[in-house]
């Protein structure tokens, strides 16, 4: 295989620019930058006016409806929200457990699937098969068909021994899931080490399980980091389909609340305890994808 | 006994025959310059004796040792010989000394500190003693290939491959790379180097090789091979190499 340069040399850059500091800018420069503040100065004006109508005008919208006087009663009730609040964080807390425990999980499982998929040899043939019908069966299938099948149909089998907590069986039933997406993102992160890395490591005399875990899972790792959060942030709300299980976690016990008053305030509580669980890890997920773009777009440039 | 020695490897890529029985002895101590034009299939040549391509047909003997028999170890006999590519090839996400102790350290299980201390003489010899820390990406093209070499080096191996160590350098970097290769082979080391650089292979190589088509098609010390060169496409490529500045 031709071996191609995969990017210029980048300059040294630690030698200063003799003569020490940036010379004091000229005229035209500062024009430039004054010109360049009162515009930015403007569009922030222009911003802010407008997401100040957005807002003005939806809000009357809705509320001037002639339904909304029912809808903030059995939707916004501050008081049902409240009442609420206790047992749907409790119940949050089994989200939070399944979260934690199913995600460590799919990161172990999705990265020996796709470790699995990269075998290479007939020897490994079954184990690479098994490993790809796995990964698309469970890629295709939705995720509350398989907490269905897994969650009623294990316990339904009645075997010794098999576990009917709905807590076990709607994490496993996740964990099946999301590692076949997660597989996918590691293999194509491994995939995305240049293959001359591979190269160097095994002209090392590494074995091709050396190489892997040395040198091509790292580099992986790091291309794939801001797929998995994302993953992950999609993981955090689907720990709520638990619920369909009967396990009490923030869903269900918003449910039985609601099933007691006839008030929908709690799906509301709830729905904004798991946007608030999501928002910081979705921001995290983007200013790792920031950075990542950063450094990719620094190593081309140069 | 030669320290390498390729008999009749044959190579192809589908119906691409890339390599059509080359033969090649190299000697201990010996460098043999591996020249050719684009596409002739040095690299090629390069990754069949360091086992990083299966042959199609033939055999590479290490130290007498038939290596392309499927029973040896591949990763064994890796371990006895020094790659350097064109593009460095070194670890992005690790720094330059542990670059240069990963093998030593984790084929051939020497201790870190002891691999660590040696690495060090190395790259202090190089002139990159205060570079060891750094990750490659902040170094030079030139600085990073002469990691490279170190790093194939430091597995001692028996038989260092160089392949066009400089041609992706801007040129004024190419010196301090030949610098390093010149000395690597004045210590004794076994060299096959394909490269462009027809002035360093006349000044190093005891034998410069010429590929063309699938074959060796003329082989010999470096006065009779660029000098004298017997073959009408010797003499055709040398002219083109030389209208192209290099020699
Ligand atoms: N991995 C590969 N797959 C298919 N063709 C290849 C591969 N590697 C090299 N070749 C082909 O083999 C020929 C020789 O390539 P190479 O050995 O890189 O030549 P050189 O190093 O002398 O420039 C070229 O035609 C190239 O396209
Ligand atoms: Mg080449």
């Amino acid at each position: 295989m031709a071996l191609r340069r995969r990017r210029r040399p980048r300059p040294v850059l630690s030698a200063p620019v003799p003569g020490g500091g940036l010379p004091p800018p000229s005229e035209l420069e500062l024009g430039r930058r004054a010109w360049r503040r009162r515009r930015a100065r403007r569009s922030t004006l222009v911003a802010l006016a407008s997401t100040l109508v957005f807002a003005v005008v939806a809000y009357v919208a809705v509320t001037s409806s002639p339904g909304w006087p029912r809808v903030q009663a059995t939707f916004f009730s501050p008081s049902a929200a409240l009442e609420s609040l206790p047992d749907i964080a409790r119940g949050l807390v089994v989200n939070l457990q399944v979260l934690v425990v199913g995600g460590l999980l799919v990161l172990v499982a999705g990265l020996g699937t796709a470790a699995l998929r990269t075998l290479r040899g007939p020897a490994w043939a079954p184990l690479r098969i098994l490993a790809t019908v796995y990964v698309d069966l469970f890629r295709g299938v939705p995720l509350i068909i398989v907490l269905y099948l897994v969650g009623f149909g294990f316990p339904a089998l009645g075997l010794q021994g098999v576990p009917t907590s709905p807590f076990v069986l709607g994490t496993a039933a996740i964990v099946l899931v999301y590692s076949a997406y997660v597989a996918e993102v590691f293999r194509a992160g491994i995939e995305s080490v240049h293959p001359s890395q591979r190269a160097a490591a095994r002209s090392l005399g590494l074995t091709h399980r050396q190489t892997m875990r040395i040198v091509v899972l790292p580099q992986a790792l790091r291309t794939v980091t801001p797929a998995l959060l994302n993953d992950f942030v999609a993981l955090q709300k689907d720990v709520g389909l638990i619920s369909v299980l009967g396990a009490i976690d923030a869903v269900r016990s918003a449910q039985i609340q609601v099933g007691q008053t006839f008030n929908f305030t709690p799906y509301v509580v709830a729905g904004l305890l798991f946007v608030l669980l999501a928002v910081p890890s979705a921001r995290l997920a983007d200013a790792v994808t920031a950075r990542a773009r950063r450094r990719q777009q620094s190593g081309s440039l140069l | 006994m030669s320290v390498l020695e390729l008999r009749g490897i044959v190579k192809a890529f589908g119906a691409n025959v890339v390599l059509r029985g080359v033969d090649l002895a190299v000697d201990e101590h010996r460098v043999v310059a591996l020249i050719g034009g684009s596409g002739s299939g040095k690299s090629t040549l390069l990754r069949c004796a360091s086992l990083l391509e299966t042959v199609d047909d033939g055999q590479v003997l290490l130290d007498g040792e038939d290596v392309t028999d499927p029973r040896a170890d591949a990763d064994r006999v890796r371990r006895r010989m020094g790659v350097v590519f064109q593009a460095y090839n070194l670890f992005p996400h690790l720094s330059v000394l542990d670059n240069v102790t990963l093998a030593p350290t984790v084929v051939h299980g020497r201790s870190r500190s002891e691999a660590a201390e040696e690495a060090r003489a190395l790259l202090d010899r190089i002139g990159l003693g205060d570079k060891a820390a750094e990750y490659p990406d902040r170094l030079s093209g030139g600085q990073q290939q002469r990691v490279a070499i170190v790093r194939a080096l430091a597995v001692r191996p028996r038989v260092l491959l160089l392949d066009e160590v400089t041609s992706a350098l801007d040129p004024e970097l190419v010196g301090e790379v030949l610098a390093l290769v010149r000395e690597v082979a004045a210590q004794g080391m076994t060299i096959v180097m394909a490269t462009h650089e027809m002035g360093f292979a006349r000044q190093v190589a005891d034998t410069v090789a010429f590929l063309d088509g699938g074959v060796l098609l003329e082989s010999g010390p470096p006065a009779q091979v660029l000098g004298e060169p017997q073959h009408p496409r010797t003499r055709q490529f040398l002219r083109r190499v030389i209208d192209a500045g290099r020699l």
